[in-house]
């Protein structure tokens, strides 16, 4: 047994496809430096095209793909668990609940009435919807909606599980959004009977 | 063989022919005890010598990374409103500093002492359990680089080194901050749970015959009681930093006030453990401090059975106090006063080995050497800090000085004080054993000097500035405070002690180049460690030596007998009876292995694992089953290994020699 | 500047206490002194050497009378360490008896909550409409014991205002009460003493202790609503507050601003510091901490705010009006 050990570590000395593989592995590992990141005074992600985000797939003319954005909160820990105290502390909660949704829709399931990308989930956060969503333009810093939108995608599993928030010190509601699984989004979601007008 | 044709040619002369046996004696137990050769043998040793030295320098080694922190910590606080470091990184850097400082460098250091000068104090030829003695090494190491490396990639722990929830908690501990400082509480609890289970049983176990346990020198005392207040405490903070993890993974609700939990049950869990904590770093420092006295005041400590009775009475009323570090949590007066009582109770152990220690000192012959004025610094330092400590026992007071820097200053004069003084003097004291040279007189007192001076010029000022109310655990203050001077003093101290470190390092670094060569006892101590060479060979003593009394190489006649008749061949140890010491039976240890590495790294994947999945733990169970069927994979026996006379006489009344008298 | 310090008792808690520890500095420093006067004397002894020995030679059987002499002092020693100790744990608990015995039929309550990184408080009043909320700054009538309730709603703070008393833990999911009582007519800085997160250093508050007549003036200028503004500046600014992120966290009571995620604004004007205790309370700090809170307080909740340079001016204007 011994010397079939010694026989691995005489192999692996001075091939570099043994070294290779720990060195990516070490660097990935200061990739996530980037997850704890306290970040206090920073510029917030860009907000610009969020003006002309599309929300929906129709269109004339042949077919474009709809546009993917990356929200660098997403990679954040701290910006997802800030986002949470906001989406309590701005009253969320008040309609969507944690998540589960109520007067507001569900946010935790995989149907999106305006959108799943960051930049459609900021924009309706920014300009309000109609039946029920306030605009919270001027009321919230482009930071803040930054950071709201990644915890609202954590809700439905689109972060990764090491970023996302575990439990508050609440009573429990539904499941922490880091032991949440991933929901793909639904394309076409219609409006669920929530998110109706109130008749 | 060579020697067959010189024996026979001198065979009347008895004397070289003993010479020549005990040469051929000498060769048969290094080549059985001695570690294999190269890079691998290193890896898979399992001497306690070897195992202690690595001990003892990694547990050095997060000394000084802590001390670095120490240092940025005294540049930020030396000016008020400095923005030399921010609060993010301040709190990552004071949990470390106290973290590190805690786990990996007291409670570690003292067991890795006592791993290396234990066996040979005892006359043992390894520690019990020696696989398991390299398995804990491992693990300790592996714990203690994964913190590290969390820190360097920001994910530090950032809530101090108790890490309070809600503030640890899955709401307010964003990210895997808490979830690395928790696992490696995981990894130190389990390296020192096995430590102290050898600690125990080479105690009870593998005392040379005759030391029976009025025998015993202090430290061994001193060790043994450390080691049982490890085995009581340590469960305590695995299982409320198993909570907090679970809290934190998987949601559980241990510390969730809403859902029935309480945040204060995490307090009662931790100082259950952090009170104990405080006592198992500084019993041993006693033991040092016994130990040294002894040796340098040349005579047989005073109050040995009042030393004895005060360790372990130390030890029992060590867990009857956590409750003084919730003084302010609004539990009920009545209980805390009980508490107070415990407290101040505490003053009377103490206080009968100071006494004991000074009268001593007073009956003997004070020599003043390196080691020695470590001591002496001691007994200054421990003294205010042991008063002060009777201060806050008080709830009164407690409640205004708590979680202030006078209770920094407080616990910086009985750990420093009372742990590591006394460890720089064993430092001193034990480096001619260990490295087989000495270490620099004049460099050792002005290393004592530069460190005495800086240690109360960085401390003493902060009673001072606790009292004026500055609060512990902030990264900055402001101007009009007026704690600005104090704590430039403070930081000016704090230069000086991390030059005094910094002399030792120095110091030890050119004596193991160019130190004097060190006799077998160079201090004439009294203790069995100072019977074998410096360095002791790979099975410590040629003849496992025998005792008939305390002071044993002070007392001993020219002729004591030692053991014979243990097989060179194999690692055969003699086991002694647990009371009073004598042959029981013979044992035999296992071989160096790899096998404890092995499974410290399965046992490593699985505990880093469990950080990110609870999945990893039953996954990660595997590999480690793995490694243990691998690492107590039966021996494959030869027959001749043991001679049926042998097997015989095992049960017979003594089935060993003592040489110069047959039996 | 107020004073922050436990040497300086201005109540009967805080005084009882340092009395306390002054009595066991004494005796403690006493001990002290005598056991390194032993210590430096056994040092210091002269020995005769033991004729026909080397002086290193160890001294293996001490010679009995002495060994019995020592431990006849050494008994002595342990003995009076457990007298002295006994004083001390009798006058602890006497001590601890008569700081809890401050009590009062007809007091006045306050509650004060801990959040990350301010203090909320109000006082209590069976009428709703007499209840008084502010934060930071706590004002207390002198010579009457005054009732703390302590709470959190987040993490573990700890209350102190070391002139007055000592530390009481305001712990989520616990209520917890601590009795202040000031003597002397001052104002006393608190801190909070139990870490707490990245601006445990930065969350102070004010205890202004004053006349019984003062303290009815404050509390009945803090029952009114705020004041309406008197100029277009000052209009302009209330605008600027309600329309801006502003009125997502902060009260000002008689206005539409009701959020209480933030500290209660409504008498901002009439406090002494800003921020916890980090600022002192001037329009050149409230500017700086309106636009850019995260470098004067790195981590606090409060966001940059990135006002029009006249809105600025206006928003200070008003807030400056908020008496």
């Amino acid at each position: 047994m011994k010397h079939l050990l010694r026989n691995i570590v005489d192999a692996v000395r001075g091939r570099p496809a043994f070294i290779l593989p720990p060195s990516a592995f070490i660097l990935l590992l200061f990739a996530s430096c980037m997850r704890e990141e306290r970040g206090f005074r920073v510029s917030p992600p860009p907000s610009g095209r969020v003006q002309t985000v599309r929300l929906t797939e129709l269109q004339p003319g042949p077919a474009q793909p709809m546009e993917v954005t990356q929200n660098a909160y997403e990679q954040n820990a701290y910006a997802v668990s800030e986002g949470k105290r906001l989406y309590e502390q701005m009253n969320c909660v008040g309609c969507h609940f944690h998540g589960g949704g109520g007067i507001g829709p569900p946010l935790m399931d995989a149907r999106w009435i305006y959108g799943s990308d960051p930049s459609q989930i900021f924009s309706t956060i920014v300009q309000g919807r109609p039946n029920g969503m306030p605009s919270f333009r001027n009321k919230l810093n482009d930071d803040q909606v930054w950071k709201i939108t990644a915890y609202v995608r954590s809700l439905s599993g689109q972060v990764e599980k090491d970023v996302a928030p575990s439990r508050s010190d609440d009573m429990s509601g539904p499941p922490p959004e880091s032991s949440t699984e991933k929901k793909p989004p639904v394309k076409s979601g219609g409006i669920p009977k929530s998110a109706e007008m109130p008749k | 063989m060579a020697e067959e044709p010189l024996k026979r040619e001198l065979a009347n002369d008895e004397a070289l022919a003993e010479e020549v046996a005990d040469e051929h004696e000498r060769r048969a137990l290094e080549k059985t005890w001695g570690d294999e050769p190269g890079f691998w043998g290193w890896l898979a040793s399992t001497n306690h010598k070897t195992v202690g030295k690595r001990f003892i320098y990694t547990a050095f080694g997060f000394f000084i990374l802590a001390g670095i922190l120490a240092v940025l910590m005294r540049v930020q606080l030396a000016r008020p409103e400095s923005t030399f470091l921010n609060p993010d990184l301040y709190n990552q850097i004071f949990t470390m500093h106290g973290t590190t400082m805690m786990f990996l460098f007291a409670v570690p250091v003292m067991e890795a002492v006592a791993v290396f000068i234990l066996p040979l104090m005892l006359g043992a030829r390894n520690i019990a359990f020696p696989r398991l003695n390299a398995f804990g090494y491992w693990v300790y190491l592996f714990g203690g680089i994964m913190l590290w490396v969390a820190f360097v990639m920001n994910v530090g722990p950032d809530a101090g080194w108790f890490a309070y929830v809600p503030l640890s908690g899955p709401e307010y501990g964003a990210g895997k901050r808490a979830d690395f400082w928790a696992q490696m509480i995981t990894f130190t609890e389990v390296s020192a749970l096995v430590v102290a289970t050898e600690i125990i049983t080479t105690f009870f176990k593998l005392r040379a015959p005759g030391m029976s346990l009025n025998r015993v020198p202090i430290y061994c005392w001193s060790v043994l009681v450390m080691a049982f207040m490890v085995f009581f405490a340590m469960p305590t903070i695995a299982w409320a930093s198993a909570c907090l993890m679970m809290d934190r993974l998987i949601g559980t609700h241990f510390f969730n006030p809403a859902e029935g939990g309480d945040p204060l049950l995490w307090q009662h869990l931790f100082w259950f453990f952090g009170h104990p904590e405080v006592y198992i770093i500084f019993i041993p420092g006693t033991g040092f401090v016994s130990t040294i006295l002894s040796t340098f005041s040349r005579r047989p400590i005073f109050g040995y059975t009042a030393l004895v009775l005060s360790l372990v009475s130390t030890g029992f009323i060590g867990f009857g106090l956590w409750v003084h570090h919730m003084f302010a949590t609004g539990l009920p007066r009545l209980g805390e006063s009980f508490f107070t009582g415990a407290t101040i109770m505490i003053a009377i152990p103490s206080g009968v080995q100071i006494f004991c220690w000074i009268a001593t000192l007073w009956g003997g012959r004070p020599r003043f050497k390196s080691p020695m004025m470590f001591v002496l610094g001691f007994f200054f330092i421990f003294v205010i800090g042991g008063m002060t400590g009777v201060m806050q026992g008080a709830v009164p007071v407690d409640l205004q000085v708590h979680d202030t820097y006078f209770v920094v200053a407080h616990f910086h004069y009985v750990l420093i004080g009372g742990a590591v003084f006394p460890l720089f003097g064993a430092f001193h004291y034990w480096f001619p054993k260990v490295t087989g040279r000495m270490l620099g007189e004049k460099l050792g007192h002005l290393t004592f000097w530069v460190m005495f001076v800086g240690f109360n010029l960085t401390f003493f000022p902060m009673h001072i500035l606790g009292l004026r109310g500055m609060p512990r655990r902030v990264y900055t203050y402001q101007p009009h405070l007026g704690w600005g001077d104090l704590n430039l003093l403070a930081s000016a101290g704090g230069v000086l002690l991390t030059l005094g470190v910094l002399l030792f390092i120095v110091n030890a670094l050119r004596s193991l180049r160019a130190g004097v060569l060190a006799s077998d006892n160079p201090w004439g101590a009294a203790t069995l460690e100072w019977a074998t060479t410096s360095p002791p060979p790979a099975y410590n003593f040629l003849y496992p030596p025998t005792v008939d009394s305390r002071d044993t190489l002070w007392t001993q006649p020219a002729d004591q007998p030692v053991v014979v008749g243990l097989r060179s061949d194999v690692r055969e140890v003699l086991v002694t009876r647990t009371l009073d010491a004598e042959p029981d039976l013979k044992a035999e240890f296992p071989d160096s292995s790899i096998w404890p590495l092995l499974a410290a790294l399965a046992t490593t994947a699985m505990f880093i694992g469990t950080i990110f999945t609870p999945w990893a733990f039953p996954v990660g169970m595997v590999p480690i089953f793995a490694t243990l069927t691998g690492w107590f994979w039966p021996k494959k026996r030869q027959a001749e290994e043991r001679p049926p006379e042998e097997v015989k006489q095992k049960h017979g009344k003594r089935y060993y020699k003592l040489r110069g008298q047959e039996s | 500047m107020p004073s922050q310090s436990a040497l300086h008792p201005a109540g009967p808690q805080a005084g009882r206490i340092i009395s306390l520890w002054w009595m066991m500095f004494y005796v403690t420093g006493a001990v002290f002194l005598i056991v390194m006067a032993f210590l430096v004397a056994a040092l210091a002894r002269r020995r005769r050497p033991y004729a026909g020995e080397a002086a290193d030679v160890p001294d293996v059987r001490p010679e009995a009378a002495r060994e019995r002499r020592m431990s006849h002092v050494v008994l002595t020693g342990v003995g009076l360490t457990v007298v002295i100790l006994f004083v001390f744990l009798i006058r602890s608990y006497v001590t601890g008896r008569a700081l809890d015995s401050l009590h009062e039929q007809d007091h006045l309550t306050v509650k004060v909550v801990g959040h990350q990184w301010w203090w909320e408080v109000s006082y209590d009043n069976s009428t709703a409409a007499y209840t008084v909320t502010t934060a930071n700054e706590i004002h207390i009538p002198t010579g009457r014991p005054v009732l703390f309730k302590l709470t959190s709603t987040d993490v573990i703070h700890s209350f102190w205002v070391p002139n007055l008393h000592g530390k009481m833990d305001l712990v989520p999911g616990h209520e917890n009460v601590t009795w202040l009582k000031a003597d002397q007519e001052g104002t006393y800085r608190g801190q909070c003493a139990e870490f707490c997160g990245h601006q445990h250093a930065h969350m102070a508050f004010t205890v202004v202790a004053e006349p019984y007549d003062k303290f009815k003036a404050w509390y009945d200028a803090q029952l009114k609503p705020a004041a309406e503004p008197v100029n277009p500046s000052q209009a302009q600014g209330r605008q600027v507050f309600l329309s801006s992120p502003c009125v997502m966290c902060h009260t000002i009571r008689g206005t539409d601003a009701g959020s209480r995620v933030g500290p209660d604004l409504t008498h901002v004007a009439s406090r002494g510091t800003l921020a916890a205790g980090t600022l002192e309370n001037t329009r050149g700090h409230l500017g700086g901490w309106v636009v850019d809170s995260q470098k004067i307080k790195p981590g606090n909740r409060m966001p940059p705010n990135n006002l029009e340079p006249a809105d600025l001016q206006a928003l200070l204007d008003y807030l400056q009006s908020l008496k």
